[in-house]
C-alpha cells in the first residue's frame, strides 16, 4: 500500500474530524451504539460512521485520498469562506452599523478574480479526478501502474493482470454468481431474520454476529491479492440492479442485455459487504452483496472442491469457519 | 423613473375602482375562466401549497419508517389499506414505500416547486416587472394552469391501480426517474400509465406556460426597458422558460416511447428485442438535468431582488448575474450523463461529463459571490425575506460543493445512488429552491394580498425550518459516505443513528410548517394593510409602484423606463 506521501494532511484531518464528531456524538442518546463490536476483518458500515468505508483495494485507496484529501477540504473551505463572508456582512453592513449604503455595483478586478480562482481550483481537482477515474475504468494488464493513495503521482502501485473472472447477475431479488472460466455458478440470497417484522422466514436465518440485511447464505469467494475481473449483468427478462462493494470502491449497473465490467484486487481477507444500488422493486433493500476474500491456498482448495463436487455448500465447507 | 411610475400607480389605482366597466368576472368564473396573470399566479401558488402538503406528508411517512432499523410502519399501513397481515403485509408495505418515494419526488418537482416558481411568481411578477398589462397569451395561461389539477389527479389516481404483478401492489414504485425495465415489464399494471399520463399533461402545461412567458418577456416590455435593463427575476424566468421549452419535449418523447413499449408492443427500451434500457436514461436525463435548473433558476432571480432590496443597494454585477444564468442554462443541457456514471459509460465519455459538469461551478460561483458583494457595503435590514434569502445562499453553497464532489466520476463511484446524493439534491432543492420560494412568498406576500404578516412569526418559521431541514439532510451526507443506498425501506443497523437524527429533523420541519400556515392564516385574519411599497427605497422594481394588491388590470398607460437603475 502506498503511503499518503503528498497527503499526510489527510490522516490528521480525519483524526481532528473524528475528535469533533466524537465530542458532538457524546451529546446524543444513541452514542451507546458506537461501542458495539467492530468486526475483526472485512468491511461493513460501522455504527455512526460519518466517512467513507475503510479501503482494501488500490482503487478505493485513491478514492479515499481524493475525497478526504482534496474534495472534503475544498468543500469545507468554500462553505467556510461563504459563511465567514455572510457573518462579516451581517456584522459590518447591517443598517445600524452602516446606515448609508454604498452604490458600488461593479469591480472588474474582483469579478475577474472570482471567475478565475474557481477555475484554478477546479483544474486542481480535475487532475487527480481524471487519474482516479482512469484507474477505475482500466482493467490491469500487469504493466500499468495505479495511483493508489498517492493521487498526484503518475502511478506507483503495481496491480497484476486478472487471474479470475466472476460474473454477477442481478435478479429480482438475489444475485447469481458464476466463476466464468470454471463454469461453476451459484445463487446468493439474503439471510432471513427471526424478528417478526423480518422477511423470508423460509430462508436460512442469521447467525449471531452476522450483520442484518448484509449477510447472505452463499458468499462470493475470491482469493486475496489477486485481480478479479467482475462481469455484471442482469436477468434478461428482469430489471436493472447495481453491483457495489464500498470497501473495494466499485459500483456498476447490472443492465439486462449488457455485460458491464469492473475489477478489484483486495489486499485483506475477510467478508466485504455491499448492497444493490439501483432501484429494482419491492425487495431492493434485501439483495445484499457479500464477497468473502480468502487466502490463495484456501481459494485453491475451495475451487477444487467446487469443481469436483459441483456443489457450493460442499466447497464452502473447505473454508475455515468465520464467526 | 420614480416620478413617472408613481403617477402611473395612482392612475392605475383608479382603474381598479372602475373595474366594473371592464367586466371583471366575479365568483368562481373569475378563477375558472381567468385570463388574468395575477389571479392565475395566485392559483398556481395555492396549488403548490396543496401539493406541497401532500408531498411533505408522504416524506413524513418515509422518515417515520427510516427512524429505526427494521420495517416500522409500512407493513402496518399496508395492513390498514389492504386488510392483510403477516408476510403479505410486509411485502405490500415494501412496495408502498417505493410508491411513496416516487410520488414524493414527482409531486414536489412537478406540482410544488415548478408551479410555485414559474407558474406562481413567474406569472404574477414577470409581467409586473417589465411593465406589461398582462401576459401575451392570457387564454393559454388559463389552460396551462387548469391542466395541472387533472395531471395531479392522474398521479394521485395511480395510487389506486395495480403496479407490479401480484396482489396488493397498487401504485407506481419505479422512482421519479421511471427507468425501464422496472417501469415497463417490472410494473405492468395501469398505475404506471397513470403516472406517465400525469407527466404528459403536466409537461404540456409547462410548455404552454413557457411559450407564454417567453413571448411576454420578448414582446411586452414597457418602453425603455431594454433586455439589459430587465430585472434579474425576469431574466431568470426567461432562461427557465427556454429550458422548459427545450427539455420537456424530450421527456415527452421518452415517456411516449415508454408508453408504447408498455402497451403497443414497441421495443425501444427492451434489450431482448434489440432495444436499450440505457437509451431511456439518456433521454430522461437530457430532460432531467435542465429540470433541476428549471427548479432553481427562478430562485436565483428572487434572491437577487431580495438581497438588493434589503441591502438598499443595486445588484452587484448585473450583467454577469444575468449571463451567469444563461450560461448555467446552456451548460445544463450538455452534462446529463453525470447521472449515469455507473451505467457502463466508456472512460472518454465519463471524462467529458466530468469536465463539462465542473464548468457549471464557475457561473454558480459568480452568482454566490455577487450576492455577497451586493450585501457588501449595504445597509442591511434582516426582515423575514432577507433571512430566507441569506439562508438560501448558504444552503445552496453547501449543496453546490457536494455537487462538485459528485461531478467527479471517480468519487461518484462510491457515492452514486447513496444518501450522499439524496443529501446533495435536497440541499439544492428542498433547502435551496424551497427557501427561495419562501423568500419570495414573504417578500411578495404584502404585494399579492395587500396584508402584512407578523414579522415574528416569519422569523420563527425561518429559524425553525433552517434547523429542521439541516438536521434532516446534513446527516444524510454521513450515511451516503458510509455507503447507505437510496430508496431503501430498511437498512443495516449501523446506519441507525444518523437516520434517527434525520427523522428528528423532519419533526422539527413539520412543526415549522405549522408556523408557516398559522402565520399565513394570521395575516389574512388580521388584515394589516401593507402599503404600496413596504420594503422602503431598496425595492426598485415596477411592482412596488403599484397598489397592494395591484389593480385587476395594471399599466393601462405603460410606464416609461428612463432610469438605468431599474434592476
Amino acid at each position: 500500500m502506498a503511503v499518503y506521501r503528498g497527503f499526510s494532511v489527510t490522516g490528521q484531518f480525519n483524526r481532528r474530524l473524528g475528535a469533533v464528531a466524537a465530542a458532538a456524538l457524546s451529546f446524543l442518546p444513541a452514542v451507546a451504539w458506537a461501542q458495539e463490536a467492530v468486526p475483526e476483518s472485512g468491511s461493513q458500515p460501522l455504527p455512526g460512521e460519518y466517512s467513507l468505508q475503510r479501503s482494501v483495494t488500490p482503487i478505493m485507496d485513491s478514492i479515499v485520498a481524493f475525497h478526504n484529501g482534496i474534495l472534503l477540504w475544498t468543500c469545507g473551505l468554500i462553505v467556510g469562506l461563504v459563511l465567514v463572508l455572510i457573518i462579516i456582512v451581517a456584522v459590518r453592513f447591517n443598517a445600524k452599523a452602516n446606515p448609508v449604503p454604498s452604490k458600488t455595483t461593479h469591480n472588474t478586478l474582483v469579478e475577474i478574480l472570482w471567475t478565475v480562482l474557481p477555475i484554478i481550483v477546479l483544474i486542481v481537482i480535475a487532475i487527480p479526478s481524471f487519474g482516479v477515474l482512469s484507474d477505475q475504468l482500466t482493467t490491469p494488464d500487469g504493466q500499468r501502474k495505479y495511483l493508489g493513495s498517492n493521487i498526484f503521482s503518475f502511478g506507483d502501485v503495481a496491480v497484476p493482470a486478472p487471474e479470475l473472472t466472476v460474473k454477477a447477475t442481478g435478479n429480482q431479488w438475489y444475485w447469481d454468481y458464476e466463476y466464468v472460466d470454471q463454469a461453476k455458478s451459484f445463487s446468493s440470497n439474503i439471510l432471513g431474520e427471526t424478528d417478526p417484522n423480518g422477511q423470508g422466514v423460509d430462508r436460512p436465518t442469521l447467525k449471531p454476529g452476522q450483520p442484518r440485511l448484509l449477510a447472505v447464505d452463499n458468499e462470493l469467494v475470491v482469493p486475496v491479492n489477486t485481480t478479479v475481473r467482475v462481469q455484471v449483468t442482469a436477468d434478461p427478462g428482469g430489471v436493472i440492479h447495481a453491483f457495489a462493494v464500498p470497501a473495494f470502491g466499485i459500483k456498476i449497473d447490472a443492465v439486462p442485455g449488457r455485460l458491464n465490467e469492473t475489477w478489484f484486487n483486495a489486499r485483506e481477507t475477510g467478508i466485504f459487504y455491499g448492497q444493490c444500488s439501483e432501484l429494482c422493486g419491492k425487495d431492493h433493500a434485501f439483495m445484499p452483496i457479500a464477497v468473502r476474500v480468502v487466502t490463495k491456498e484456501e481459494f485453491t482448495a475451495f475451487m477444487a472442491s467446487f469443481e469436483s463436487s459441483g456443489d457450493y455448500a460442499t466447497a464452502n465447507a473447505t473454508l475455515a469457519a468465520v464467526k | 423613473m420614480a416620478d413617472t411610475t408613481h403617477l402611473e400607480a395612482h392612475a392605475t389605482g383608479h382603474d381598479s375602482a372602475a373595474s366594473h366597466d371592464h367586466h371583471t368576472p366575479t365568483g368562481w368564473r373569475r378563477y375558472v375562466y381567468s385570463t388574468n396573470h395575477k389571479d392565475i399566479g395566485v392559483m398556481y401558488l395555492w396549488f403548490a401549497v396543496i401539493a406541497g402538503i401532500v408531498g411533505g406528508l408522504l416524506s413524513g411517512f418515509m422518515r417515520m419508517e427510516l427512524q429505526e432499523p427494521g420495517i416500522q410502519i409500512f407493513h402496518g399501513l399496508a395492513a390498514m389499506v389492504y386488510g392483510i397481515n403477516g408476510d403479505a403485509a410486509v411485502d405490500a408495505g415494501k412496495h408502498m414505500y417505493n410508491v411513496f418515494t416516487t410520488a414524493h419526488a414527482l409531486i414536489m418537482i412537478f406540482f410544488m416547486v415548478m408551479p410555485a416558481t414559474v407558474g406562481g411568481f413567474g406569472n404574477y411578477f414577470a409581467p409586473l416587472m417589465i411593465g406589461a398589462p398582462d401576459t401575451a397569451f392570457p387564454r393559454i395561461n388559463n389552460i396551462a394552469f387548469w391542466l395541472l389539477p387533472p395531471a395531479f389527479i392522474l398521479l394521485l389516481m395511480s395510487f389506486f391501480f395495480a403496479g407490479p404483478d401480484g396482489a396488493n401492489m397498487n401504485g407506481t414504485g419505479g422512482g421519479w426517474t421511471i427507468y425501464p425495465p422496472l417501469s415497463t415489464t417490472g410494473q405492468p399494471g395501469p398505475a404506471m400509465d397513470f403516472a406517465i399520463l400525469a407527466l404528459h399533461v403536466a409537461g404540456i402545461s409547462s410548455i404552454l406556460g413557457a411559450i407564454n412567458l417567453i413571448t411576454t418577456i420578448f414582446n411586452m416590455r414597457a418602453p425603455g426597458m431594454t433586455i439589459h435593463k430587465m430585472p434579474l427575476f425576469v431574466w431568470s424566468i426567461l432562461v427557465t422558460a427556454f429550458l422548459l421549452l427545450l427539455a420537456l419535449p424530450v421527456l415527452a418523447g421518452g415517456i411516449t416511447m415508454l408508453l408504447t413499449d408498455r402497451n403497443f408492443g414497441t421495443a425501444f427500451f427492451k434489450s431482448d428485442q434489440g432495444g436499450d434500457p440505457v437509451l431511456f436514461q439518456h433521454l430522461f436525463w437530457f430532460f432531467g438535468h435542465p429540470e433541476v435548473y428549471i427548479m432553481i433558476l427562478p430562485g436565483f432571480g428572487i434572491v437577487s431582488h431580495i438581497i438588493s432590496t434589503f441591502s438598499r443597494k443595486p445588484v452587484f454585477g448585473y450583467l454577469a448575474m444575468a449571463y451567469a444564468m444563461v450560461a448555467i442554462g446552456f451548460v445544463g443541457f450538455v452534462v446529463w450523463a453525470h447521472h449515469m456514471y455507473t451505467t457502463g459509460l466508456s472512460l472518454d465519455v465519463q471524462r467529458y461529463f466530468v469536465a463539462a459538469t465542473m464548468v457549471i461551478a464557475v457561473p454558480t460561483g459568480v452568482k454566490i459571490f455577487s450576492w455577497i458583494a451586493t450585501m457588501w457595503g449595504g445597509s442591511i435590514t434582516f426582515k423575514t425575506p432577507m433571512l430566507w434569502a441569506i439562508g438560501f445562499i448558504f444552503l445552496f453553497t453547501v449543496g453546490g460543493v457536494t455537487g462538485v464532489v459528485l461531478a467527479n466520476a471517480g468519487a461518484d463511484r462510491v457515492l452514486h445512488d447513496t444518501y450522499y446524493v439524496v443529501a446533495h439534491f435536497h440541499y439544492v432543492l428542498s433547502l435551496g429552491a424551497v427557501f427561495s420560494i419562501f423568500a419570495g412568498w414573504y417578500y411578495w406576500f404584502p404585494k399579492m394580498f395587500g396584508y402584512m404578516y407578523k414579522e415574528t412569526l416569519g422569523k420563527i418559521h425561518f429559524w425553525s425550518m433552517f434547523i429542521g431541514v439541516n438536521l434532516v439532510f446534513f446527516p444524510q451526507h454521513f450515511l451516503g459516505l458510509a455507503g447507505m443506498p437510496r430508496r431503501y425501506i430498511d437498512y443495516p443497523d449501523a446506519f441507525g443513528m444518523w437516520n434517527r437524527v434525520s427523522s428528528i429533523g423532519y419533526y422539527i420541519t413539520f412543526l415549522s410548517m405549522l408556523v408557516f400556515f398559522y402565520a399565513t392564516w394570521e395575516a389574512f385574519r388580521a388584515k394589516r394593510p401593507a402599503g404600496d411599497s413596504p420594503w422602503g427605497d431598496g425595492a426598485t422594481t415596477l411592482e412596488w409602484t403599484l397598489s397592494s394588491p395591484p389593480p385587476f388590470h395594471q399599466f393601462s398607460t405603460l410606464p416609461k423606463i428612463d432610469s438605468t437603475n431599474v434592476h
